[in-house]
Protein backbone atom coordinates (compact mmCIF):
# COMPACT_ATOMS: atom_id res chain seq x y z
CA UNK A 1 0.00 0.00 0.00
CA UNK A 2 2.68 2.20 1.11
CA UNK A 3 4.50 1.74 -2.08
CA UNK A 4 1.16 2.23 -4.46
CA UNK A 5 0.88 5.59 -2.50
CA UNK A 6 4.70 6.32 -3.06
CA UNK A 7 4.72 5.12 -6.42
CA UNK A 8 1.12 7.88 -7.28
CA UNK A 9 3.21 10.19 -5.28
CA UNK A 10 6.14 10.01 -7.87
CA UNK A 11 3.92 10.34 -11.16
CA UNK A 12 2.47 13.56 -9.96
CA UNK A 13 5.66 15.23 -8.80
CA UNK A 14 6.84 14.28 -11.97
CA UNK A 15 3.34 15.77 -13.89
CA UNK A 16 3.83 18.92 -11.79
CA UNK A 17 6.85 19.29 -12.98
CA UNK A 18 6.06 18.75 -16.80
CA UNK A 19 3.29 21.17 -15.94
CA UNK A 20 5.40 23.81 -14.90
CA UNK A 21 8.15 23.61 -16.66
CA UNK A 22 5.40 23.39 -20.05
CA UNK A 23 3.09 26.16 -18.90
CA UNK A 24 5.72 28.13 -18.11
CA UNK A 25 7.66 28.32 -21.23
CA UNK A 26 4.04 28.84 -22.91
CA UNK A 27 3.12 31.87 -20.69
CA UNK A 28 6.13 33.03 -21.14
CA UNK A 29 5.70 33.17 -25.05
CA UNK A 30 2.24 34.09 -24.80
CA UNK A 31 3.77 37.41 -22.58
CA UNK A 32 5.87 38.01 -25.15
CA UNK A 33 4.17 37.65 -27.88
CA UNK A 34 1.56 40.01 -26.45
CA UNK A 35 3.71 43.02 -25.47
CA UNK A 36 6.09 42.37 -28.52
CA UNK A 37 5.86 46.02 -29.63
CA UNK A 38 6.65 47.07 -26.28
CA UNK A 39 9.86 45.00 -25.27
CA UNK A 40 11.32 44.43 -28.72
CA UNK A 41 14.03 46.15 -29.02
CA UNK A 42 14.03 47.13 -32.52
CA UNK A 43 11.66 47.05 -35.16
CA UNK A 44 11.45 43.46 -36.85
CA UNK A 45 10.97 44.60 -40.02
CA UNK A 46 14.11 47.77 -39.76
CA UNK A 47 17.07 47.15 -41.99
CA UNK A 48 20.52 48.41 -41.43
CA UNK A 49 22.21 47.10 -44.08
CA UNK A 50 25.80 47.94 -42.01
CA UNK A 51 25.16 45.99 -39.25
CA UNK A 52 24.21 42.58 -41.05
CA UNK A 53 25.36 39.54 -39.90
CA UNK A 54 25.93 40.83 -36.29
CA UNK A 55 27.00 37.25 -33.67
CA UNK A 56 25.07 37.38 -30.83
CA UNK A 57 25.76 40.05 -27.90
CA UNK A 58 28.19 37.51 -25.99
CA UNK A 59 30.57 36.91 -29.22
CA UNK A 60 33.44 38.63 -30.40
CA UNK A 61 32.63 41.80 -32.81
CA UNK A 62 28.92 41.90 -31.45
CA UNK A 63 27.03 45.22 -30.74
CA UNK A 64 25.77 44.47 -27.50
CA UNK A 65 22.27 46.77 -29.09
CA UNK A 66 21.59 43.26 -30.70
CA UNK A 67 21.24 40.59 -27.98
CA UNK A 68 20.77 37.46 -30.53
CA UNK A 69 22.40 39.12 -33.45
CA UNK A 70 21.21 40.25 -36.64
CA UNK A 71 20.70 38.26 -39.92
CA UNK A 72 21.90 38.97 -43.42
CA UNK A 73 19.71 42.33 -43.92
CA UNK A 74 20.85 43.45 -40.68
CA UNK A 75 17.40 42.75 -39.06
CA UNK A 76 17.66 41.94 -35.20
CA UNK A 77 16.64 38.41 -34.63
CA UNK A 78 15.24 39.19 -30.70
CA UNK A 79 12.68 41.25 -32.67
CA UNK A 80 11.88 38.95 -35.12
CA UNK A 81 11.12 36.32 -33.10
CA UNK A 82 9.40 37.92 -30.38
CA UNK A 83 7.10 38.79 -33.37
CA UNK A 84 7.37 35.54 -35.16
CA UNK A 85 5.69 33.86 -31.70
CA UNK A 86 2.73 36.39 -32.23
CA UNK A 87 1.75 34.67 -35.66
CA UNK A 88 2.69 31.48 -34.20
CA UNK A 89 0.62 31.34 -31.21
CA UNK A 90 -2.31 33.44 -33.15
CA UNK A 91 -2.38 30.32 -35.77
CA UNK A 92 -2.16 28.04 -33.15
CA UNK A 93 -5.04 29.61 -30.68
CA UNK A 94 -7.44 29.84 -33.34
CA UNK A 95 -6.53 27.18 -35.51
CA UNK A 96 -6.78 24.76 -32.58
CA UNK A 97 -9.94 25.52 -31.14
CA UNK A 98 -11.60 26.00 -34.36
CA UNK A 99 -10.33 22.35 -34.81
CA UNK A 100 -11.55 21.47 -31.93
CA UNK A 101 -14.65 22.74 -31.97
CA UNK A 102 -15.92 21.39 -34.83
CA UNK A 103 -14.25 18.20 -35.00
CA UNK A 104 -15.24 17.02 -31.22
CA UNK A 105 -18.79 18.63 -32.03
CA UNK A 106 -19.45 16.00 -34.45
CA UNK A 107 -17.37 13.12 -32.98
CA UNK A 108 -20.04 13.71 -30.10
CA UNK A 109 -23.15 13.43 -32.08
CA UNK A 110 -21.94 10.23 -34.03
CA UNK A 111 -20.65 8.72 -31.07
CA UNK A 112 -23.63 8.76 -29.16
CA UNK A 113 -26.73 8.85 -31.43
CA UNK A 114 -24.97 6.41 -33.23
CA UNK A 115 -27.52 5.12 -35.95
CA UNK A 116 -27.55 7.29 -39.79
CA UNK A 117 -25.86 9.84 -37.90
CA UNK A 118 -22.30 8.15 -37.20
CA UNK A 119 -22.76 6.52 -40.64
CA UNK A 120 -23.17 9.71 -42.14
CA UNK A 121 -20.31 11.69 -40.03
CA UNK A 122 -18.17 8.50 -40.27
CA UNK A 123 -18.15 8.52 -44.33
CA UNK A 124 -17.59 11.68 -44.51
CA UNK A 125 -14.26 10.96 -42.41
CA UNK A 126 -13.59 8.06 -44.14
CA UNK A 127 -13.53 9.87 -47.67
CA UNK A 128 -12.25 13.59 -45.43
CA UNK A 129 -8.86 11.24 -45.06
CA UNK A 130 -8.52 9.53 -48.06
CA UNK A 131 -7.13 12.98 -49.41
CA UNK A 132 -3.06 13.50 -48.40
CA UNK A 133 -2.93 16.44 -46.27
CA UNK A 134 0.04 18.28 -47.83
CA UNK A 135 -1.28 18.37 -50.62
CA UNK A 136 -4.58 18.95 -49.73
CA UNK A 137 -3.14 22.11 -47.90
CA UNK A 138 -1.17 23.35 -50.74
CA UNK A 139 -4.22 22.69 -53.13
CA UNK A 140 -6.36 25.03 -50.41
CA UNK A 141 -4.09 27.69 -50.09
CA UNK A 142 -3.46 27.58 -53.41
CA UNK A 143 -7.13 27.95 -54.18
CA UNK A 144 -7.71 30.77 -50.94
CA UNK A 145 -4.66 32.82 -51.52
CA UNK A 146 -1.75 32.92 -49.06
CA UNK A 147 -2.22 34.85 -45.61
CA UNK A 148 -3.50 33.89 -42.23
CA UNK A 149 -6.64 33.12 -42.61
CA UNK A 150 -5.65 30.86 -45.18
CA UNK A 151 -3.34 28.66 -42.86
CA UNK A 152 -6.20 28.57 -40.31
CA UNK A 153 -8.55 27.88 -42.56
CA UNK A 154 -6.53 24.75 -44.07
CA UNK A 155 -5.56 23.15 -40.99
CA UNK A 156 -9.24 23.06 -39.55
CA UNK A 157 -10.60 21.87 -42.63
CA UNK A 158 -7.66 18.99 -42.84
CA UNK A 159 -7.63 18.03 -39.12
CA UNK A 160 -11.18 18.13 -37.80
CA UNK A 161 -10.86 14.88 -38.24
CA UNK A 162 -8.76 13.35 -36.17
CA UNK A 163 -10.72 14.90 -33.28
CA UNK A 164 -13.94 13.22 -34.65
CA UNK A 165 -12.56 10.14 -34.73
CA UNK A 166 -11.41 9.94 -31.32
CA UNK A 167 -13.82 12.22 -30.00
CA UNK A 168 -16.67 9.48 -31.60
CA UNK A 169 -14.74 6.73 -30.34
CA UNK A 170 -14.56 8.38 -26.32
CA UNK A 171 -18.46 9.06 -26.87
CA UNK A 172 -19.32 5.65 -27.64
CA UNK A 173 -17.44 4.19 -24.68
CA UNK A 174 -18.96 6.20 -22.14
CA UNK A 175 -22.45 5.75 -24.06
CA UNK A 176 -22.47 2.43 -23.06
CA UNK A 177 -21.83 3.07 -19.31
CA UNK A 178 -24.36 2.66 -16.97
CA UNK A 179 -24.64 6.45 -15.87
CA UNK A 180 -26.22 6.73 -19.29
CA UNK A 181 -28.94 4.81 -18.87
CA UNK A 182 -29.29 6.09 -15.12
CA UNK A 183 -29.81 9.38 -16.70
CA UNK A 184 -32.48 8.01 -19.23
CA UNK A 185 -34.33 6.53 -16.06
CA UNK A 186 -34.20 9.95 -14.33
CA UNK A 187 -36.20 11.26 -17.36
CA UNK A 188 -33.20 13.11 -18.78
CA UNK A 189 -33.31 14.55 -22.29
CA UNK A 190 -30.55 12.65 -25.16
CA UNK A 191 -28.98 16.65 -25.62
CA UNK A 192 -29.08 17.08 -21.98
CA UNK A 193 -27.25 13.51 -21.49
CA UNK A 194 -24.89 14.51 -24.55
CA UNK A 195 -24.09 17.98 -22.54
CA UNK A 196 -23.84 17.30 -18.90
CA UNK A 197 -23.03 13.72 -18.82
CA UNK A 198 -21.04 12.89 -21.96
CA UNK A 199 -19.10 15.95 -22.41
CA UNK A 200 -17.62 16.00 -19.54
CA UNK A 201 -15.85 12.90 -19.35
CA UNK A 202 -14.77 13.80 -23.32
CA UNK A 203 -12.94 16.69 -22.11
CA UNK A 204 -9.85 15.53 -20.92
CA UNK A 205 -9.31 13.33 -24.51
CA UNK A 206 -10.30 16.97 -25.85
CA UNK A 207 -8.01 19.04 -24.39
CA UNK A 208 -4.83 16.37 -24.71
CA UNK A 209 -6.21 16.60 -28.60
CA UNK A 210 -6.57 20.41 -28.36
CA UNK A 211 -2.88 20.70 -27.07
CA UNK A 212 -1.56 18.77 -29.53
CA UNK A 213 -3.22 20.40 -32.85
CA UNK A 214 -1.68 23.40 -31.39
CA UNK A 215 1.36 22.04 -31.21
CA UNK A 216 0.77 21.05 -35.00
CA UNK A 217 -0.75 24.60 -35.79
CA UNK A 218 2.62 25.86 -35.33
CA UNK A 219 4.32 23.58 -36.90
CA UNK A 220 1.98 23.75 -39.99
CA UNK A 221 2.47 27.28 -40.26
CA UNK A 222 6.25 27.57 -39.85
CA UNK A 223 6.22 24.56 -42.91
CA UNK A 224 4.23 27.11 -45.05
CA UNK A 225 6.49 30.13 -44.16
CA UNK A 226 9.02 28.10 -44.75
CA UNK A 227 7.96 27.37 -48.41
CA UNK A 228 6.75 30.93 -48.83
CA UNK A 229 3.20 29.94 -48.62
CA UNK A 230 2.32 32.38 -45.46
CA UNK A 231 2.36 36.05 -44.87
CA UNK A 232 4.48 37.97 -47.09
CA UNK A 233 8.22 37.37 -47.04
CA UNK A 234 9.32 40.03 -44.88
CA UNK A 235 6.68 40.04 -41.95
CA UNK A 236 8.76 37.82 -38.96
CA UNK A 237 7.90 34.00 -38.50
CA UNK A 238 9.57 31.30 -37.41
CA UNK A 239 9.49 29.63 -40.84
CA UNK A 240 10.37 32.39 -42.68
CA UNK A 241 13.48 33.24 -40.33
CA UNK A 242 14.54 29.33 -40.57
CA UNK A 243 14.12 29.34 -44.62
CA UNK A 244 16.67 32.34 -44.81
CA UNK A 245 18.77 31.13 -41.65
CA UNK A 246 19.54 27.98 -43.74
CA UNK A 247 21.12 29.91 -46.61
CA UNK A 248 23.41 31.75 -44.38
CA UNK A 249 24.20 28.67 -41.71
CA UNK A 250 27.85 28.89 -42.11
CA UNK A 251 28.17 32.73 -41.80
CA UNK A 252 25.70 33.23 -39.41
CA UNK A 253 24.01 30.27 -37.60
CA UNK A 254 22.12 32.20 -35.05
CA UNK A 255 19.59 33.29 -37.64
CA UNK A 256 18.74 29.81 -37.87
CA UNK A 257 19.02 28.62 -34.64
CA UNK A 258 17.18 30.97 -32.31
CA UNK A 259 13.62 30.58 -34.32
CA UNK A 260 14.25 27.06 -34.77
CA UNK A 261 14.93 26.62 -30.89
CA UNK A 262 11.69 28.67 -30.03
CA UNK A 263 9.68 26.84 -32.75
CA UNK A 264 10.88 23.68 -31.26
CA UNK A 265 10.27 24.20 -27.75
CA UNK A 266 6.92 25.68 -28.18
CA UNK A 267 5.68 22.57 -29.95
CA UNK A 268 7.04 20.45 -27.18
CA UNK A 269 5.25 22.36 -24.42
CA UNK A 270 1.96 22.17 -26.21
CA UNK A 271 2.35 18.62 -26.05
CA UNK A 272 3.78 17.70 -22.50
CA UNK A 273 1.00 20.91 -21.44
CA UNK A 274 -2.00 18.76 -22.30
CA UNK A 275 -0.82 15.47 -20.78
CA UNK A 276 0.21 17.32 -17.28
CA UNK A 277 -2.98 19.32 -17.96
CA UNK A 278 -5.07 15.98 -17.88
CA UNK A 279 -2.91 14.35 -14.79
CA UNK A 280 -2.95 17.39 -12.36
CA UNK A 281 -6.88 18.17 -12.89
CA UNK A 282 -8.97 14.98 -13.77
CA UNK A 283 -10.58 14.29 -10.61
CA UNK A 284 -10.73 10.70 -11.62
CA UNK A 285 -6.98 9.95 -12.05
CA UNK A 286 -6.42 12.08 -8.74
CA UNK B 1 -56.48 -2.56 -5.07
CA UNK B 2 -55.26 -2.94 -8.66
CA UNK B 3 -51.64 -4.02 -8.77
CA UNK B 4 -48.38 -1.62 -9.71
CA UNK B 5 -47.44 -3.66 -12.79
CA UNK B 6 -49.46 -5.63 -14.55
CA UNK B 7 -47.51 -7.31 -17.80
CA UNK B 8 -48.90 -9.42 -20.17
CA UNK B 9 -47.19 -11.51 -23.47
CA UNK B 10 -44.20 -9.57 -23.03
CA UNK B 11 -41.52 -10.34 -25.97
CA UNK B 12 -38.35 -9.19 -26.45
CA UNK B 13 -36.22 -9.42 -29.30
CA UNK B 14 -32.96 -7.73 -29.83
CA UNK B 15 -30.99 -7.20 -33.08
CA UNK B 16 -28.04 -9.84 -33.20
CA UNK B 17 -25.29 -6.91 -34.09
CA UNK B 18 -22.73 -10.20 -34.13
CA UNK B 19 -24.16 -11.51 -37.20
CA UNK B 20 -25.23 -8.74 -38.73
CA UNK B 21 -24.65 -9.01 -42.63
CA UNK B 22 -23.38 -6.26 -44.53
CA UNK B 23 -26.19 -4.65 -46.01
CA UNK B 24 -29.57 -5.17 -44.51
CA UNK B 25 -30.68 -5.62 -40.82
CA UNK B 26 -29.64 -7.91 -38.29
CA UNK B 27 -31.27 -10.96 -37.68
CA UNK B 28 -33.39 -10.67 -34.36
CA UNK B 29 -32.68 -12.95 -31.81
CA UNK B 30 -35.68 -13.62 -29.26
CA UNK B 31 -34.64 -13.53 -25.26
CA UNK B 32 -37.75 -13.03 -23.46
CA UNK B 33 -40.75 -15.43 -24.76
CA UNK B 34 -43.81 -13.95 -23.87
CA UNK B 35 -43.92 -12.92 -20.18
CA UNK B 36 -46.97 -12.63 -17.65
CA UNK B 37 -46.88 -11.92 -14.15
CA UNK B 38 -48.15 -8.76 -11.61
CA UNK B 39 -46.35 -6.81 -9.24
CA UNK B 40 -49.19 -5.89 -6.35
CA UNK B 41 -48.25 -2.85 -4.73
CA UNK B 42 -45.90 -3.24 -1.34
CA UNK B 43 -44.89 -6.33 -2.81
CA UNK B 44 -40.90 -7.28 -3.37
CA UNK B 45 -40.42 -9.67 -6.04
CA UNK B 46 -37.50 -11.63 -6.60
CA UNK B 47 -36.07 -12.00 -9.97
CA UNK B 48 -33.88 -15.36 -10.28
CA UNK B 49 -32.66 -17.24 -12.85
CA UNK B 50 -29.04 -18.40 -14.33
CA UNK B 51 -26.81 -15.97 -16.46
CA UNK B 52 -28.05 -15.01 -19.31
CA UNK B 53 -31.68 -16.22 -18.50
CA UNK B 54 -32.85 -12.24 -19.53
CA UNK B 55 -33.35 -11.22 -16.18
CA UNK B 56 -31.86 -7.71 -16.87
CA UNK B 57 -34.06 -7.52 -20.22
CA UNK B 58 -36.51 -8.10 -18.29
CA UNK B 59 -35.96 -5.17 -15.58
CA UNK B 60 -35.08 -2.99 -18.74
CA UNK B 61 -38.31 -3.57 -19.96
CA UNK B 62 -40.32 -2.61 -16.82
CA UNK B 63 -38.29 0.57 -16.61
CA UNK B 64 -38.34 0.89 -19.94
CA UNK B 65 -34.67 1.09 -20.91
CA UNK B 66 -35.94 -0.91 -23.84
CA UNK B 67 -39.23 -1.20 -26.14
CA UNK B 68 -40.83 -4.88 -25.55
CA UNK B 69 -41.57 -6.29 -29.25
CA UNK B 70 -44.70 -6.90 -28.44
CA UNK B 71 -46.92 -7.62 -25.12
CA UNK B 72 -48.69 -5.00 -22.75
CA UNK B 73 -46.94 -3.34 -19.56
CA UNK B 74 -49.19 -1.92 -17.55
CA UNK B 75 -48.34 0.65 -14.90
CA UNK B 76 -50.75 1.82 -12.27
CA UNK B 77 -53.20 0.75 -15.14
CA UNK B 78 -51.38 2.77 -18.19
CA UNK B 79 -49.87 0.42 -20.86
CA UNK B 80 -46.18 2.03 -20.70
CA UNK B 81 -44.70 -1.04 -23.26
CA UNK B 82 -44.46 1.79 -26.30
CA UNK B 83 -44.76 5.01 -24.98
CA UNK B 84 -42.96 7.38 -26.90
CA UNK B 85 -39.73 9.18 -24.22
CA UNK B 86 -41.19 12.73 -23.80
CA UNK B 87 -44.63 10.93 -22.76
CA UNK B 88 -42.49 8.58 -20.80
CA UNK B 89 -40.52 11.12 -19.19
CA UNK B 90 -43.25 12.60 -16.53
CA UNK B 91 -44.12 9.11 -15.48
CA UNK B 92 -40.16 8.28 -14.70
CA UNK B 93 -40.23 9.22 -11.44
CA UNK B 94 -42.02 6.95 -10.10
CA UNK B 95 -40.19 3.94 -11.30
CA UNK B 96 -36.59 4.24 -10.57
CA UNK B 97 -33.47 1.53 -11.10
CA UNK B 98 -30.55 0.66 -9.30
CA UNK B 99 -27.55 -0.35 -11.05
CA UNK B 100 -25.34 -3.71 -10.53
CA UNK B 101 -22.04 -1.68 -11.32
CA UNK B 102 -22.09 1.74 -9.28
CA UNK B 103 -18.90 2.52 -10.52
CA UNK B 104 -20.41 2.41 -14.05
CA UNK B 105 -23.72 3.73 -13.09
CA UNK B 106 -22.37 6.81 -11.24
CA UNK B 107 -20.65 9.08 -12.92
CA UNK B 108 -16.96 9.54 -12.41
CA UNK B 109 -16.38 13.24 -13.09
CA UNK B 110 -19.32 14.57 -10.74
CA UNK B 111 -19.39 14.59 -6.79
CA UNK B 112 -22.34 12.74 -5.12
CA UNK B 113 -24.04 15.83 -4.41
CA UNK B 114 -24.48 16.44 -8.54
CA UNK B 115 -25.34 13.07 -9.07
CA UNK B 116 -28.23 13.07 -6.44
CA UNK B 117 -29.53 16.49 -7.67
CA UNK B 118 -29.31 15.92 -11.29
CA UNK B 119 -32.61 14.15 -11.30
CA UNK B 120 -34.19 16.27 -8.71
CA UNK B 121 -33.79 19.40 -10.81
CA UNK B 122 -35.30 17.37 -14.04
CA UNK B 123 -38.49 16.79 -12.23
CA UNK B 124 -39.07 19.73 -10.18
CA UNK B 125 -38.68 18.45 -6.65
CA UNK B 126 -36.51 20.57 -3.45
CA UNK B 127 -32.93 19.74 -4.06
CA UNK B 128 -32.98 19.24 -0.37
CA UNK B 129 -33.73 16.00 -0.57
CA UNK B 130 -30.73 14.97 -2.33
CA UNK B 131 -29.38 14.91 1.91
CA UNK B 132 -32.15 13.49 2.97
CA UNK B 133 -31.75 10.75 0.63
CA UNK B 134 -27.97 10.30 2.38
CA UNK B 135 -29.10 10.10 5.50
CA UNK B 136 -31.70 7.30 4.77
CA UNK B 137 -28.95 5.16 3.60
CA UNK B 138 -26.75 5.88 6.26
CA UNK B 139 -23.96 7.94 4.90
CA UNK B 140 -23.14 11.28 6.24
CA UNK B 141 -23.94 14.09 4.45
CA UNK B 142 -20.39 15.57 3.89
CA UNK B 143 -20.16 12.64 1.32
CA UNK B 144 -22.33 14.98 -0.73
CA UNK B 145 -18.63 16.56 -1.98
CA UNK B 146 -17.01 13.35 -2.82
CA UNK B 147 -16.32 11.92 -5.87
CA UNK B 148 -17.46 8.18 -6.64
CA UNK B 149 -13.66 6.82 -6.32
CA UNK B 150 -13.27 8.35 -2.84
CA UNK B 151 -15.90 5.82 -1.88
CA UNK B 152 -15.70 2.08 -0.81
CA UNK B 153 -17.72 -0.23 -3.16
CA UNK B 154 -20.53 -0.22 -0.19
CA UNK B 155 -20.66 2.93 0.04
CA UNK B 156 -20.88 3.77 -3.67
CA UNK B 157 -23.97 1.38 -3.97
CA UNK B 158 -25.53 2.85 -1.19
CA UNK B 159 -25.24 6.52 -3.75
CA UNK B 160 -26.83 4.54 -6.26
CA UNK B 161 -29.51 3.42 -3.46
CA UNK B 162 -30.03 7.09 -2.16
CA UNK B 163 -30.43 8.37 -6.07
CA UNK B 164 -33.43 5.79 -6.74
CA UNK B 165 -35.28 6.55 -3.22
CA UNK B 166 -34.59 10.13 -3.44
CA UNK B 167 -37.41 10.85 -6.06
CA UNK B 168 -39.81 8.84 -3.65
CA UNK B 169 -40.85 6.67 -6.85
CA UNK B 170 -43.32 4.15 -6.30
CA UNK B 171 -40.97 0.97 -7.81
CA UNK B 172 -37.78 0.51 -7.70
CA UNK B 173 -35.67 -2.53 -10.14
CA UNK B 174 -32.77 -3.71 -8.41
CA UNK B 175 -30.46 -5.26 -11.10
CA UNK B 176 -27.88 -7.74 -8.98
CA UNK B 177 -26.92 -4.92 -6.35
CA UNK B 178 -25.12 -6.78 -4.10
CA UNK B 179 -23.25 -9.02 -6.40
CA UNK B 180 -20.57 -6.95 -6.32
CA UNK B 181 -19.90 -6.55 -3.20
CA UNK B 182 -18.18 -8.49 -0.50
CA UNK B 183 -20.14 -10.82 2.24
CA UNK B 184 -20.39 -8.13 5.30
CA UNK B 185 -21.58 -5.00 2.67
CA UNK B 186 -23.88 -7.21 1.01
CA UNK B 187 -25.69 -8.45 4.30
CA UNK B 188 -25.79 -4.32 4.87
CA UNK B 189 -27.04 -3.55 1.69
CA UNK B 190 -29.80 -5.75 2.43
CA UNK B 191 -30.79 -4.70 5.46
CA UNK B 192 -30.63 -1.14 4.18
CA UNK B 193 -33.05 -2.30 1.30
CA UNK B 194 -35.44 -3.90 3.70
CA UNK B 195 -35.44 -0.99 6.24
CA UNK B 196 -36.26 1.34 3.05
CA UNK B 197 -38.89 -0.99 1.70
CA UNK B 198 -40.90 -0.38 5.11
CA UNK B 199 -40.08 2.91 5.82
CA UNK B 200 -40.80 4.53 2.13
CA UNK B 201 -43.77 1.49 1.11
CA UNK B 202 -41.62 0.69 -1.86
CA UNK B 203 -42.89 -1.84 -4.15
CA UNK B 204 -38.94 -3.65 -5.30
CA UNK B 205 -38.26 -6.08 -8.08
CA UNK B 206 -34.76 -7.54 -6.97
CA UNK B 207 -32.55 -9.13 -9.36
CA UNK B 208 -30.44 -12.02 -8.51
CA UNK B 209 -28.85 -15.04 -10.05
CA UNK B 210 -28.70 -16.11 -5.77
CA UNK B 211 -31.58 -17.48 -4.47
CA UNK B 212 -30.24 -17.09 -1.24
CA UNK B 213 -29.76 -13.54 -1.10
CA UNK B 214 -33.40 -13.31 -2.23
CA UNK B 215 -34.64 -15.61 0.31
CA UNK B 216 -34.49 -13.15 3.19
CA UNK B 217 -35.76 -10.24 1.12
CA UNK B 218 -38.61 -11.18 -0.71
CA UNK B 219 -42.64 -11.82 -0.68
CA UNK B 220 -42.80 -13.10 -3.98
CA UNK B 221 -40.70 -14.97 -6.29
CA UNK B 222 -40.07 -15.52 -10.09
CA UNK B 223 -38.20 -17.99 -11.38
CA UNK B 224 -36.74 -17.21 -15.29
CA UNK B 225 -34.72 -19.77 -17.32
CA UNK B 226 -34.27 -19.38 -20.94
CA UNK B 227 -36.54 -16.58 -21.06
CA UNK B 228 -39.59 -17.75 -19.92
CA UNK B 229 -41.05 -18.24 -16.43
CA UNK B 230 -40.89 -21.81 -15.00
CA UNK B 231 -42.09 -20.76 -11.50
CA UNK B 232 -43.68 -17.65 -9.31
CA UNK B 233 -44.47 -18.14 -6.19
CA UNK B 234 -44.43 -16.74 -2.69
CA UNK B 235 -41.31 -16.74 -0.90
CA UNK B 236 -41.81 -19.63 1.54
CA UNK B 237 -44.02 -22.23 -0.80
CA UNK B 238 -41.32 -21.51 -3.36
CA UNK B 239 -38.28 -22.74 -0.69
CA UNK B 240 -40.70 -25.51 0.89
CA UNK B 241 -41.97 -27.04 -2.27
CA UNK B 242 -40.02 -25.97 -5.39
CA UNK B 243 -42.17 -26.82 -8.31
CA UNK B 244 -40.31 -26.86 -11.77
CA UNK B 245 -37.33 -29.04 -12.06
CA UNK B 246 -34.90 -25.81 -12.41
CA UNK B 247 -35.74 -24.39 -9.06
CA UNK B 248 -34.91 -27.12 -7.67
CA UNK B 249 -31.84 -27.21 -9.35
CA UNK B 250 -31.44 -23.53 -8.07
CA UNK B 251 -32.25 -24.75 -4.72
CA UNK B 252 -29.82 -27.34 -4.71
CA UNK B 253 -27.33 -25.13 -5.92
CA UNK B 254 -27.43 -22.89 -2.53
CA UNK B 255 -24.07 -23.80 -0.34
CA UNK B 256 -26.05 -24.84 2.92
CA UNK B 257 -24.70 -23.68 6.47
CA UNK B 258 -23.74 -27.51 8.15
CA UNK B 259 -21.81 -27.49 11.18
CA UNK B 260 -21.32 -31.50 11.12
CA UNK B 261 -20.21 -31.60 7.92
CA UNK B 262 -16.00 -32.22 8.26
CA UNK B 263 -13.76 -29.84 6.49
CA UNK B 264 -11.74 -31.53 3.46
N1 LIG C 1 -27.88 -5.83 -26.54
C1 LIG C 1 -28.02 -7.16 -26.75
N2 LIG C 1 -27.98 -7.65 -28.01
C2 LIG C 1 -28.10 -8.96 -28.23
N3 LIG C 1 -28.26 -9.88 -27.27
C3 LIG C 1 -28.31 -9.47 -26.00
C4 LIG C 1 -28.19 -8.08 -25.66
N4 LIG C 1 -28.26 -7.96 -24.32
C5 LIG C 1 -28.43 -9.21 -23.84
N5 LIG C 1 -28.46 -10.11 -24.84
C6 LIG C 1 -28.65 -11.58 -24.68
O1 LIG C 1 -29.87 -11.75 -24.03
C7 LIG C 1 -29.79 -12.83 -23.12
C8 LIG C 1 -30.30 -12.39 -21.77
O2 LIG C 1 -29.45 -11.39 -21.27
P1 LIG C 1 -29.67 -10.73 -19.84
O3 LIG C 1 -31.07 -10.22 -19.78
O4 LIG C 1 -28.59 -9.75 -19.62
O5 LIG C 1 -29.52 -11.98 -18.89
P2 LIG C 1 -29.25 -12.01 -17.31
O6 LIG C 1 -29.37 -10.64 -16.77
O7 LIG C 1 -30.29 -12.95 -16.80
O8 LIG C 1 -27.89 -12.59 -17.12
C9 LIG C 1 -28.36 -13.30 -23.11
O9 LIG C 1 -28.29 -14.48 -23.86
C10 LIG C 1 -27.61 -12.20 -23.79
O10 LIG C 1 -26.56 -12.73 -24.55
MG1 LIG D 1 -27.97 -9.34 -15.76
Amino acid sequence: MADAAEGRGAVRRRAGLRLWLSGGWLAALAAAALLAPWIAPHDPLAQDLFAGRLPPAWQAGADPAYLLGTDSLGRDVLSRVLHGARVALFVALVAGTLTALIGAALGLLAGFYRGWVDVAISRLVDIWMAFPPVLFAILLIAVLGTGLASIIVAIVVIDWTRFARVVRAEAMAQGAMDYVASARVAGMGRLRTLATEILPNCLPTIGVLLTLEMGIAVIVEAILSFVNLSISTDAPTWGGMIAEGRLSIHQAWWVLVFPLVALFLTVLAFGQLGEGLKDRFDPVLR
Amino acid sequence: MADLYSVTGLHVSLADMTRKPLLGAAPRIGILHGLTFAIGRGEVVGIVGGSGSGKSTLGRALVRLLEPTAGRILFDGQDIAHLPEPALRPLRRRFQMIFQDPLSSLNPRQTVGTILRAPLALHGLPLARAAEALDAVGLPRAHLARYPHELSGGQRQRVGIARAIALRPDFILADEIVSGLDVSSQAQVLALLETLVRDFSLTLAFISHDLSVVRRLCTRIIVLHQGRIVEDAPAARLFDAPKAEYTRMLLSAIPLPDPDQPWD
